[in-house]
This record gives structure tokens, C-alpha cells and sequence, in this order.
């Protein structure tokens, strides 16, 4: 086995944590991820990454902690998004997009303001890409708090949720208040998002909220393997990444190792092609 | 000052006339892909050593081909986040490759009024117009397969080629707007104007004028602001889009709300009557 793993990959504190935290942020985006693609909130699921990071930076400014930066960006941006798209869901994309670039232009101001009123550098590419081997051991127990609270949250809405995402009249006439348990999930994606982008980056955060759900809804139709599958290519995808990220080190001229996000990410679109070629030809079912 | 006043204005125009078809064919995460894929190719540019002009073209048409390639095998959405993720990973990528430091980065994200001083105008002329001559040249068959996709359908138009055709005039008009606004606030200026016009105006000619009055006026003043205080222009882009969707959102409040019986006729599209 030593062609797979080279030595030291699992005596180095840096992976383990990173496959710790990688683990729960890829479980977490997947369940998260099965009702975001249903829903078709692709599109927001991403954007709100983005408002997520424009609370880190603004967290950076004013000292506070980054969690509560992130966590706060994205349940603003989730509100917002919620309050501006109203009823009627043909205003949605719209709505997450004037959410989307109002804060990114603040991220602009933010950043600039962190890289000339304090001393940190780099903030720019920590903030926008992360980097899941630099993330800290002690953020593992919090991480795994928070993810379990997402997962519970979903669980207690899973029922009406899925009623709602596939017949909107159905559930109205169930008597579900469908813009609340619309809303309600928003906030959902809100914290998993803002708690992936946080540990794993941003790109990373909706690679695992998009992908691993968007090729297991391809394979079954009931919701409960599609969970199950969603999660087990999450977190494959995330050790198989972490892995070749690991050994990379060693192929690169100057021993340039690539970034973890990278070779996640190209493992996740992988997995998505071999889904879509398997299942094959246009769709015309799922269509936005 | 002036040079990046003449640059501003042009980069303005073309996204005020492409953001408004952006808009109305809810294409606006399209838009925020292409610009994100143009900054992966802007990011390998000093890797691979071509210009960071050449770079950003290929690497914006090569997104745009990407999407509306994927869209046909699975959900919109879905596949277009995918083609994003891919396209952020290969520029971290490169990130890490170049020994470019961080403000360069920080540049191509956020755009700088150095950007829009130093550009040359002739080429930028040269591809807005290329871009506005292709949007106009296919103006009906774009409203018709935007507002209603079975008649576009009946009457022959393609809709696979016209959906290509246009994310690549979408990628054109990226690559012209990145090295002044930056990747992440192109979307800004396309999206916002484009969104309010629609929702003041009901036809698509006139919409489109006033999405390109407000764009051009959002630079003009972003530019000023920004050469004052020195702020990123980008910042002051992206606010002032907001406000004016705000404010255009308040306004159709307002005419709602004396006859809310048929306060729903005000939120339609703007149909395509004529222009």
C-alpha cells in the first residue's frame, strides 16, 4: 500500500484533523445537500458560502471569533434571501443574486480594509479558499456540536420539507405553512454552509453541499438511500482528496504540494460525470 | 483618470445590454460562473505564460461552453455549481503554483482603478461590440425562447445553440469587464441594473435602455467614489446596484399597493410584445 499512501500520512496531525473535520463537514453538507438539490437552492446553497465569507472578513476586522463571523454572514444572507425572494419562487434566483453580489461588494471593502488597517496578510485567499489542513485540532469538538445540530434541525423538518419541495399545493392543503418551512430551511443551509465554509473553505463547502447529492439523486429515487449514498460519496470523496493532496507533495516541481480543495473537488465532478454518463442522456425531468 | 473614465463607460454599456438578457433568461448563476472561471484563467496565466489577456478569454468561453454542456444532463443549478467548484479548484491551483503574491489576487477579484487606467481602449471597444452587434443581431429569438420556450421552440429556433451562443457572449463580455471590476462583482454590475429595469419597465426595448442607464450611471459615480477615497471600485459597484434594485423593488411596492386586487400583474415579466 505504500504507492497509495506515503509515509507519515497518518502519523501527521495536520491530516488527522483535517479528516476529522472533513468527515463531519461532508456528512452534514450531504443531508443538507439531498433537500438542496431537490429544492433546486443550488444556486443560494452556493451564494450563501460567499455572505459567509464576507462575515469572516468582517469578523477579522473587528477581532470577533471567525465562527461567529461565518455563522452570522450566512444566516443575514439566508434572512435576506428569504424576505426578498417572497412567495413566489421565480423571484428566487434574482433575489439570491442581488443578495449575493451585495455582499461580495462588501467583502470587497472588508478585505481591503483587513489588508490595510490590520496586519494580517494573506486574508484574501484564507478567507475565499480556506485550506482544510491548516484548520486548528481544537475546532474539531465545536465542529462536530454544530454539524450534529444541523442534522437534528433537518430531522425535525424533514417530513414537512419533502412535502414541500415536491408539491407546494399538497402540503398547503396538509395545512403546512410552506414559506415558514421554507424559510426554516434556508437558515438550515445557512449553518452548514457556514460552518463548511469555515473548516473546509468555501469552494470546498459547495462542492460537498452540491456534488455527493447531486449524483445520488441520479442513482435512487427514495430519499432515505439517497441520504446514505450522498454521504458515503461526501466523505470517500473527502479522504480519497485528502490522500492525493497528501501525497502531491512529492510529484510537484518544487515540491509544491496541490491544494486539498483541489483534488476534492476534482474526485466530487469525477463521481458527478461517471453518475450522469451511468443514468445516461439529458434529462428532462429535473429541469429548473 | 480619463482613460479609466472612457474604459468604465464601455464596460458599463456592455454589461447594462448583456445583463439584461442575463436577467431575463434567469441565467444570473451563469453569470456568476463565467467571471469566477475567467479568474481561474487569469490566476494560470503566469503559470502556463500566456497573456493574462488571452488567458482570461479562453478560460471565460471555456466556462461558458462547460455549462451549458453540463446543463443538458442534469438540474441547472446543480451542474452549474459543479462547473464553478472545478473551475475555483484548477485557479487554487495554479494559485499555489505561481510565486504571484496575494494582491494580485486580491486585484483580479475585486478589480482596481489601476486596471481601468491602464487598459487599452481600442481592443475593449472592439469586443463590446462584438458582443452588443451578437445580442442584437438574435434579439427576438432570445426574448421569444425566454419568454415563452414552446413557441421559440415552434418556430424553429434552436435552443441548445442559442443558449451557447449567448453564454459566450456572456464570456466576451467578462473578459472585458474583470480587469476593472473584478471577477467577483462583473455579476454585480449585470445583475442588479438589469433587475430593476425589468421591474419599472414592462417593454423589453426600453427595459433594456434603462438597465444600461443605470449601469452606466452605477460607474460613473463608482468611479468617482473610488478615485476619492480609494476604496475598491467594485465596493461602491455593488452598493450602488443594490440600492437602485432596492429602490426599484419599493417603487412597484408603492404602485401595488392602492389596487392590491391586481397588485400580482405587477410582478410579470416583461413580455415580449416588441421593442
Amino acid at each position: 500500500m505504500h504507492w497509495l499512501f506515503e509515509p507519515g500520512l497518518f502519523t501527521s496531525a495536520p491530516v488527522r484533523t483535517a479528516l476529522a473535520v472533513g468527515t463531519v463537514a461532508a456528512v452534514v453538507s450531504a443531508v443538507v445537500g439531498v433537500f438542496t438539490i431537490l429544492r433546486g437552492l443550488a444556486f443560494a446553497g452556493h451564494a450563501l458560502t460567499d455572505v459567509a465569507a464576507t462575515g469572516g472578513s468582517g469578523a477579522v476586522l473587528v477581532g470577533a471569533s471567525p465562527l461567529s463571523g461565518f455563522l452570522s454572514g450566512a444566516l443575514i444572507g439566508a434572512g435576506a434571501i428569504a424576505v426578498s425572494e417572497g412567495p413566489e419562487s421565480h423571484h428566487r434566483e434574482i433575489a439570491t443574486g442581488v443578495v449575493l453580489s451585495a455582499a461580495t461588494g462588501l467583502s470587497a471593502l472588508l478585505l481591503y480594509l483587513d489588508a490595510t488597517t490590520t496586519a494580517t496578510t494573506g486574508v484574501t485567499q484564507r478567507v475565499l479558499f480556506g485550506s482544510l489542513f491548516s484548520t486548528s485540532a481544537s475546532t474539531v469538538p465545536l465542529t462536530v456540536v454544530l454539524g450534529t445540530a444541523v442534522l437534528v434541525l433537518t430531522a425535525v423538518i424533514a417530513r414537512p420539507l419533502l412535502l414541500t419541495s415536491l408539491s407546494r399545493e399538497l402540503a398547503r392543503a396538509r395545512g403546512i405553512r410552506v414559506t415558514l418551512v421554507s424559510s426554516a430551511f434556508l437558515l438550515i443551509v445557512a449553518m452548514a454552509v457556514g460552518l463548511s465554509a469555515l473548516t473546509v473553505g468555501s469552494l470546498l463547502s459547495t462542492a460537498l453541499l452540491v456534488g455527493p447529492a447531486a449524483a445520488a439523486v441520479r442513482w435512487t429515487a427514495r430519499i432515505g438511500r439517497a441520504l446514505l449514498l450522498a454521504s458515503a460519496i461526501g466523505v470517500l470523496s473527502t479522504w480519497l482528496g485528502v490522500v492525493i493532496a497528501y501525497d502531491s507533495y512529492n510529484w510537484m516541481p518544487h515540491q509544491r504540494s496541490l491544494p486539498v480543495g483541489f483534488s476534492v473537488v476534482v474526485v466530487i465532478v469525477t463521481v458527478y460525470l461517471l453518475s450522469a454518463m451511468r443514468t445516461s442522456g439529458p434529462r428532462g425531468d429535473h429541469r429548473g | 483618470m480619463i482613460n479609466a473614465w472612457e474604459v468604465g463607460t464601455i464596460v458599463a454599456v456592455v454589461a447594462g445590454v448583456v445583463g439584461f438578457v442575463v436577467v431575463l433568461r434567469r441565467d444570473v448563476f451563469a453569470a456568476h460562473v463565467i467571471p469566477n472561471g475567467a479568474f481561474a484563467g487569469a490566476a494560470g496565466a503566469s503559470v502556463v505564460g500566456w497573456s493574462p489577456l488571452v488567458s482570461l478569454t479562453v478560460a471565460a468561453v471555456a466556462t461558458a461552453l462547460g455549462i451549458s454542456g453540463l446543463r443538458r444532463y442534469g438540474q441547472r443549478d446543480a451542474t452549474t455549481a459543479l462547473v464553478l467548484v472545478l473551475a475555483l479548484a484548477i485557479g487554487s491551483a495554479f494559485l499555489s503554483q505561481s510565486t504571484q503574491n496575494a494582491s494580485a489576487a486580491y486585484g483580479l477579484l475585486f478589480g482596481e482603478i489601476l486596471g481601468a487606467s491602464s487598459a487599452s481602449v481600442g481592443p475593449l471597444l472592439l469586443l463590446g461590440a462584438v458582443c452588443i452587434v451578437a445580442v442584437l443581431s438574435r434579439w427576438r429569438a432570445l426574448l421569444l425562447s425566454a419568454v415563452t420556450p414552446d413557441v421559440a421552440r415552434a418556430k424553429g429556433v434552436s435552443q441548445g445553440r442559442l443558449d451557447s451562443g449567448f453564454l459566450i457572449v456572456v464570456a466576451l463580455a467578462t473578459t472585458l469587464t474583470v480587469p476593472v471590476v473584478g471577477a467577483l462583482l462583473v455579476f454585480s454590475l449585470m445583475v442588479g441594473p438589469a433587475a430593476a429595469a425589468q421591474l419599472l419597465v414592462a417593454r423589453p426595448g426600453r427595459a433594456m435602455a434603462l438597465a444600461t442607464g443605470f449601469s452606466v450611471s452605477i460607474m460613473w459615480l463608482a468611479l468617482v467614489a473610488a478615485y476619492a477615497t480609494e476604496w475598491p471600485v467594485g465596493f461602491f459597484v455593488a452598493s450602488l446596484s443594490t440600492l437602485v434594485y432596492l429602490g426599484a423593488r419599493l417603487v412597484t411596492h408603492w404602485r401595488a399597493t392602492p389596487r392590491r386586487s391586481t397588485a400580482p400583474t405587477s410582478h410579470h415579466q416583461p413580455t415580449g410584445r416588441s421593442s
